[in-house]
C-alpha cells in the first residue's frame, strides 16, 4: 500500500482524501494532520456557526467516517517539517511520519496589516471557529464592531458581527464593496441594500491606528477621522501557509505560495499542493472550487488515471451575502475596456445587473448580477459555451416579463412545445392546431376536443388565453363573453350589477342572459354579486361552486376540510387546544396549511354544522378556505420577537387579515407581512406583500406561487400604514372589478394594457381619479363583513341543508376510510 | 306531471312510483340526494323551468356519490347537471355524457303530486 500524508484537515484537504477514497479504496494508506481540534467543516459558510452554536452541521464529514475509511485523522497537531531526502515530517509533538507521497493542504492564514495597535485585545481575525468562538465571547460585553475589509469575507463577518447583536460598521479601502468582484455601480447597490439592513459601509478609508488602552476603543483613519468601535474583525485577504516549503526547499510562487504545475506537483515529484496554498503560474485561489479542482488531479495523477490537468481556474462566483444575490462571472469588470457593457438598474428593487459582450456583439464575455442572480447559471453557460447571444442582447438583463406587455402577448410568447394541460399532456401547438386547423371558436369545444382542462382544471385560464390569441392572431374578433348564457364579459356584467342594483343570479339572467345559465356562468356570477354586495351567499346556494355552497373543500370521496381563520398564523395556547379537541372528537385527519393555518380534513356534510358551532363558540371565524375569497395573510414574528424585525409584521398582517377577511374575487387572494428584508413570509410569493423598511413599508403586488410561479413587483414604496391600506384598497377592488372569472392577480396583470407602470398610474398617482371611491366601495364591503359559518350554525333553516339524504338521517353508505400514520384519509379513487 | 316524466311512461310499462321526500325538501334551482330501495338517486328541482329531474347520484368519472351536489344549468336547450369534483356535464333528461369522456348516467322518471315527490324505478 502506497502510503500517503495529507498535510492539513480543511476544506480542500478532506476533498481530497474524499475523492481518493472513492477512486481507490483500500490502495492508499491515508494520514491527515489537522492543526485544528476539530475535523474539516465547512468555512464557506461560517457564519452559520452562529446559528448552530455547534461545529457538528458545518462538517464536511464526522470522525467516524475518517475510521470507517481507515483514514488515520490526527487533530490538534502541526506539522513543523519535512524531511524530503528521509521522506518524513515531524509534528510539533516530535512525532515523526514516514511518507511515500506527501499532500500539502494547509491553506493560508488571514493577512494583518501592519496598523498600529493591532495587537490590543477585541482585534480579531475570521477564519475559525476558534476565532468565531473568541469573538462571541467578547462580544457580550461590547456593543459596536467593525470590519476590515469589504470583501467577500469581511462582508461575511460583518454578517457574523450582526448576528452576535453588535453594530456592525465595514471598513474598506477601495472605493467599493467587493472590488474584485462588482463595478462601482454594482457596488453602489450591493451597498444600498446592505445599508438597508442596518449595516454601515464606509469606503476609501485607510485605518491608521487601533486606539485604546488595553483594549480597543476606536479606529482613527487616515484623513483624520475615527470611529468608536469595541471589536474589529480583521478580513483583508490571505497569505497563503507556505511555511513548511522554506526549509525544505520547496520551490514558492513569485506572490507566496507553494509552486505546483499541471499535476499540482512540487518541485519534488512525491509532493504535491492543492487549495490555497498552491501557487500556479503566479497565481492563489482563494475560491474553494479551483482547491477542489486541484484535489481532483492529484488523485488521478497517484491513480495513473486519464487527467486534464490543472490549468488555471474561473473566478466566477455566485453567492448569497447577507440575504443579498451577488454573483460575478468571467471577465466581470472589463478594467482593459475591450466590451461593450449593457447595464440594468431598478434602486427600487436592489437589482444591478451588467453584461459584457464582445466588440463584434456576439459573444458574452462576463458579467455582475446584483440584487437577482437567477439567470446566473444561464449566463455563465452562455459565456461559457461561447453560444450565440438573443437578437436584442438587453434581453439577458432585462426583465422583460412585465412592463408594458401588451394584452395576450404573454401566451403568444410560449413555444408551441409548451406543455399547457399537464393532466392531459396537452401542448400550446396542439390547441392552435385545433382552433385554426379544426375551425374551433369556443372555450367548451376546445375543451372536449383537446381534453386540456378536463382535468384538474388549473390551466383553463390558460387555455381560454390561448383560444383568445389565436382567433386574434387570425384575425378573428374576439370578445371574452362569459358563456352562451351571457354575452357579456365579467367586466361588463360587473358594472351592469352595480349600476342596475342587480342582487341576484335569477334577475341578471332574465334581464342580460338568456337560457338557465351553467357552471361556467353561475359560479362567476355568484362571485360578482358577493364581490358588489359582500351579502350573505348562501342565499343562493344554488349558484354556488360545491365548496361556497357547503363552506367547506370537498374532498376525495365527498366529505369535506374545515380551516378556521387564524389571522396572521398567530393562535393563543387555549384556540390550539380547542382545534385538537375538537379534531379528535370528530375524527378528522389534522395539517398545517401553507398559509399558517390547520386543516380539518374528513368531515361528512353533516358533521359540519356541529364541528363549526364548537369553533365559532371557542372565537374561531370561517377561514373562507373554500372560497374565491381573501385566504391568509401569513406573517414572520416581526419585530416583537426578531432580533431583526423592522416593524410588527404579526400586528400589521393581523389587520390587513381583519380588513380583507370575507372579502370574494374573481379567484383566491393571498397575502403576506414580512418584518425585514429577509422575507421570512414569503411575500414576493403572494398576490399582495408586505415587507418591513427602515422607513415604513414596501407593498408588492401580482405573486403567485402555484403551476405559474411568479414574484411580485414593488408598487409603492416606504410607505406608512394607512396609505399602505389605502393601496391595497385600491388595488384589490381595482382587480376584483376588471379582472376575467377565475384569473389570479398576477395572470390580470400580465394581460393588463400598460403592465405595471398603468397599475401604479391608477393605483399610486390616481390617474383616473378614482382611488377615493374605489376605497370608498372596499370599506362597504368591509362594514358588510359577516361570518358566514356563525349565520349558518344560528339558522335551522340554513343548518338542515347540510345533510347527505334528504328523506333519511342515514350518512352516506359509501364513505371508505384507510390509515395513514395513525391518520384517517379517504380511500382512493 | 312533467314532460320527461310522460316520455318513461311510454318508455316503461312497470313502473313503481316511490316516495322521496317534499317539495320543499329540495333547494329551488339544485338537487339533492334521496335513499330510495337501497338506492341514492340525485333529484333536482328545476324551477326556472318548472321540471324536476332525477338520475343516479354517482358520478362515472370516479365512482363519487356526488351528483346530487352538482349545479344544474342548459346547453342549449338541454338541461344537464355538473359534476362538482371535476365538471363532468350530463344530460339530466337522456343522462348522457355531454364531454364524451365517461360513460353515460341513468336517469329515472319523476313526478310530484300534492307537495310529494315520487321516483319511479323498474
Amino acid at each position: 500500500m502506497i502510503n500517503v500524508l495529507v498535510i492539513g484537515n480543511g476544506m480542500v484537504g478532506y476533498k481530497f482524501c474524499e475523492k481518493l477514497v472513492n477512486k481507490a479504496p483500500k490502495a492508499f494508506k491515508i494520514t491527515v494532520f489537522g492543526e485544528e481540534p476539530s475535523p474539516a467543516y465547512d468555512r464557506v459558510h461560517l457564519s452559520e456557526y452562529f446559528a448552530h452554536k455547534s461545529v457538528e452541521p458545518l462538517l464536511m464529514a464526522p470522525r467516524q467516517w475518517y475510521e470507517e475509511n481507515s483514514i488515520d485523522l490526527v487533530t490538534s497537531e502541526m506539522v513543523v517539517s519535512i524531511n524530503r531526502e528521509a521522506k518524513s515530517i515531524t509534528t510539533h509533538k516530535g512525532r515523526t511520519f514516514s511518507y511515500d507521497k506527501l499532500v500539502l493542504a494547509t491553506g493560508s492564514t488571514p493577512f494583518v496589516p501592519p496598523i498600529e495597535g493591532s495587537n490590543k485585545s477585541g482585534v480579531f481575525v475570521y477564519r475559525t471557529v476558534e476565532d468565531l468562538d473568541a469573538m462571541e465571547t467578547y462580544s457580550k460585553n461590547a456593543k459596536t464592531s467593525a470590519v476590515l475589509g469589504g470583501g467577500l469575507l469581511g462582508l461575511e463577518a460583518a454578517k457574523a458581527a450582526m448576528d452576535m447583536g453588535l453594530e456592525a460598521h465595514v471598513i474598506e479601502f477601495a472605493p467599493r464593496l467587493m472590488p474584485r468582484q462588482l463595478d462601482e455601480a454594482g457596488s453602489n447597490m450591493l451597498q444600498a441594500t446592505l445599508e438597508s439592513m442596518g449595516l454601515h459601509i464606509h469606503l476609501s478609508k485607510s485605518t491608521a491606528s487601533i486606539d485604546g488602552d488595553e483594549a480597543m476603543t476606536s479606529m482613527t483613519f487616515t484623513d483624520g477621522a475615527t470611529l468608536e468601535a469595541e471589536m474589529l474583525i480583521i478580513s483583508c485577504g490571505i497569505r497563503p501557509r507556505d511555511e513548511l516549503a522554506n526549509e525544505s526547499g520547496l520551490e514558492k510562487g513569485e506572490r507566496g505560495g507553494i509552486k505546483i504545475n499541471e499535476s499540482a506537483l512540487t518541485n519534488d515529484s512525491d509532493i504535491y499542493a492543492v487549495g490555497e496554498v498552491a501557487s500556479y503560474k503566479g497565481m492563489t485561489y482563494g475560491l474553494v472550487a479551483p482547491g477542489y479542482d486541484m484535489a481532483t488531479v492529484v488523485v488521478e495523477h497517484l491513480t495513473g488515471a486519464d487527467t486534464k490537468g490543472f490549468t488555471g481556474a474561473d473566478m466566477s462566483t455566485k453567492l448569497k451575502l447577507i440575504g443579498v444575490d451577488v454573483a460575478s462571472f468571467g471577465d466581470a469588470l472589463d478594467e482593459g475596456k475591450q466590451y461593450k457593457s449593457i447595464v440594468f438598474e431598478d434602486k427600487n428593487a436592489g437589482i444591478y445587473k451588467r453584461v459584457n459582450i464582445s466588440k463584434d456583439g456576439k459573444k458574452l464575455m462576463g458579467g455582475i448580477l446584483v440584487g437577482d442572480a437567477s439567470n446566473y447559471n444561464m449566463l455563465f453557460q452562455m459565456m461559457l459555451n461561447g453560444m450565440a447571444l438573443p437578437p436584442h442582447p438587453e434581453d439577458l438583463v432585462m426583465d422583460t416579463s412585465r412592463q408594458g406587455t401588451p394584452a395576450g402577448n404573454t401566451v403568444d410568447m410560449l413555444p408551441d412545445s409548451a406543455q399547457i394541460c399537464s393532466c392531459e399532456n396537452v401542448t400550446k401547438g396542439a390547441l392552435v392546431q385545433a382552433i385554426e386547423g379544426d375551425g374551433i371558436e369556443q372555450f367548451a369545444a376546445l375543451k372536449t376536443c383537446t381534453k386540456a382542462g378536463t382535468g384538474c382544471s388549473a390551466c383553463s385560464p390558460m387555455v381560454n388565453d390561448i383560444l383568445t390569441a389565436t382567433l386574434k392572431n387570425m384575425g378573428k374578433k374576439v370578445r371574452k363573453v362569459l358563456c352562451e348564457h351571457f354575452d357579456y364579459t365579467r367586466q361588463e356584467l360587473f358594472d351592469l350589477v352595480k349600476i342596475n342594483n342587480i342582487h341576484s343570479f335569477n334577475e341578471l339572467i332574465s334581464d342580460y342572459g338568456k337560457g338557465y345559465g351553467c357552471e361556467t356562468c353561475k359560479p362567476a356570477v355568484a362571485s360578482i354579486l358577493a364581490s358588489a354586495w359582500n351579502g350573505l351567499i348562501l342565499k343562493q346556494d344554488t349558484i354556488q361552486d360545491t365548496n361556497d355552497r357547503f363552506l367547506a373543500n370537498i374532498q376525495k370521496g365527498g366529505t369535506y376540510s374545515v380551516i378556521p381563520r387564524i389571522a396572521g398564523g398567530e393562535i393563543t395556547p387555549e384556540k390550539l387546544i380547542v382545534i385538537g379537541e375538537v379534531a379528535k372528537k370528530y375524527d378528522l385527519y389534522a395539517k398545517i396549511t401553507g398559509g399558517q393555518r390547520i386543516d380539518l380534513l374528513g368531515a361528512r356534510i353533516d358533521q359540519l354544522p356541529d364541528i363549526w358551532e364548537e369553533l365559532i363558540n371557542a372565537g374561531f371565524e370561517s377561514g373562507h378556505a373554500y372560497g374565491k375569497a381573501l385566504r391568509t395573510v401569513k406573517s414572520c414574528v416581526g419585530s416583537a420577537w426578531c432580533r431583526y424585525g423592522l416593524h410588527d409584521s404579526v400586528s400589521f398582517a393581523i389587520r390587513v387579515e381583519e380588513r380583507y377577511k370575507g372579502l370574494r374575487a374573481p379567484h383566491k387572494i393571498k397575502s403576506a407581512v414580512s418584518g425585514c428584508r429577509r422575507e421570512c413570509a414569503e411575500a414576493l410569493s403572494k398576490d399582495f406583500g408586505i415587507i418591513a423598511t427602515e422607513k415604513g413599508w414596501n407593498l408588492y403586488v401580482g405573486g403567485n406561487g402555484g403551476a405559474n410561479p411568479q414574484h411580485a413587483v414593488l408598487l409603492a414604496g416606504d410607505i406608512d400604514e394607512e396609505t399602505c391600506i389605502a393601496y391595497i384598497d385600491r388595488f384589490l377592488m381595482f382587480y376584483i372589478k376588471t379582472a376575467e372569472p377565475l384569473n389570479r392577480t398576477a395572470t390580470w396583470m400580465n394581460k393588463l394594457e400598460g403592465g405595471l407602470d398603468y397599475l401604479k398610474q391608477v393605483v399610486v398617482e390616481d390617474s383616473l381619479g378614482m382611488g377615493k371611491q374605489l376605497e370608498a366601495e372596499m370599506q362597504l364591503l368591509v362594514e358588510a363583513y359577516a361570518c358566514e359559518w356563525k349565520e349558518v350554525v344560528n339558522n335551522p333553516a340554513l343548518r338542515a341543508r347540510f345533510k347527505h339524504f334528504v328523506n333519511s338521517p342515514e350518512t352516506d353508505p359509501s364513505l371508505k376510510f384507510d390509515k395513514q400514520r395513525t391518520q384517517k384519509v379517504p380511500a382512493g379513487w | 306531471m312533467t314532460p320527461n316524466e310522460q316520455t318513461s311512461e311510454t318508455l316503461t310499462d312497470a313502473i313503481n312510483w316511490h316516495l322521496a321526500a317534499r317539495v320543499e325538501d329540495f333547494p329551488e334551482n339544485g338537487g339533492a340526494c334521496v335513499y330510495v330501495e337501497g338506492k341514492q338517486i340525485a333529484v333536482f328541482n328545476f324551477s326556472a323551468r318548472n321540471e324536476w329531474y332525477a338520475c343516479q347520484n354517482m358520478c362515472p368519472h370516479k365512482q363519487q356519490m356526488i351528483l346530487s351536489r352538482g349545479m344544474i344549468g342548459s346547453q342549449a336547450e338541454e338541461p344537464k347537471v355538473a359534476c362538482p369534483f371535476h365538471k363532468k356535464t350530463f344530460s339530466l333528461s337522456t343522462g348522457k355524457s355531454l364531454n364524451g369522456d365517461t360513460c353515460d348516467i341513468d336517469t329515472y322518471p319523476i313526478r310530484v303530486d300534492e307537495g310529494v315527490v315520487y321516483i319511479g324505478l323498474s
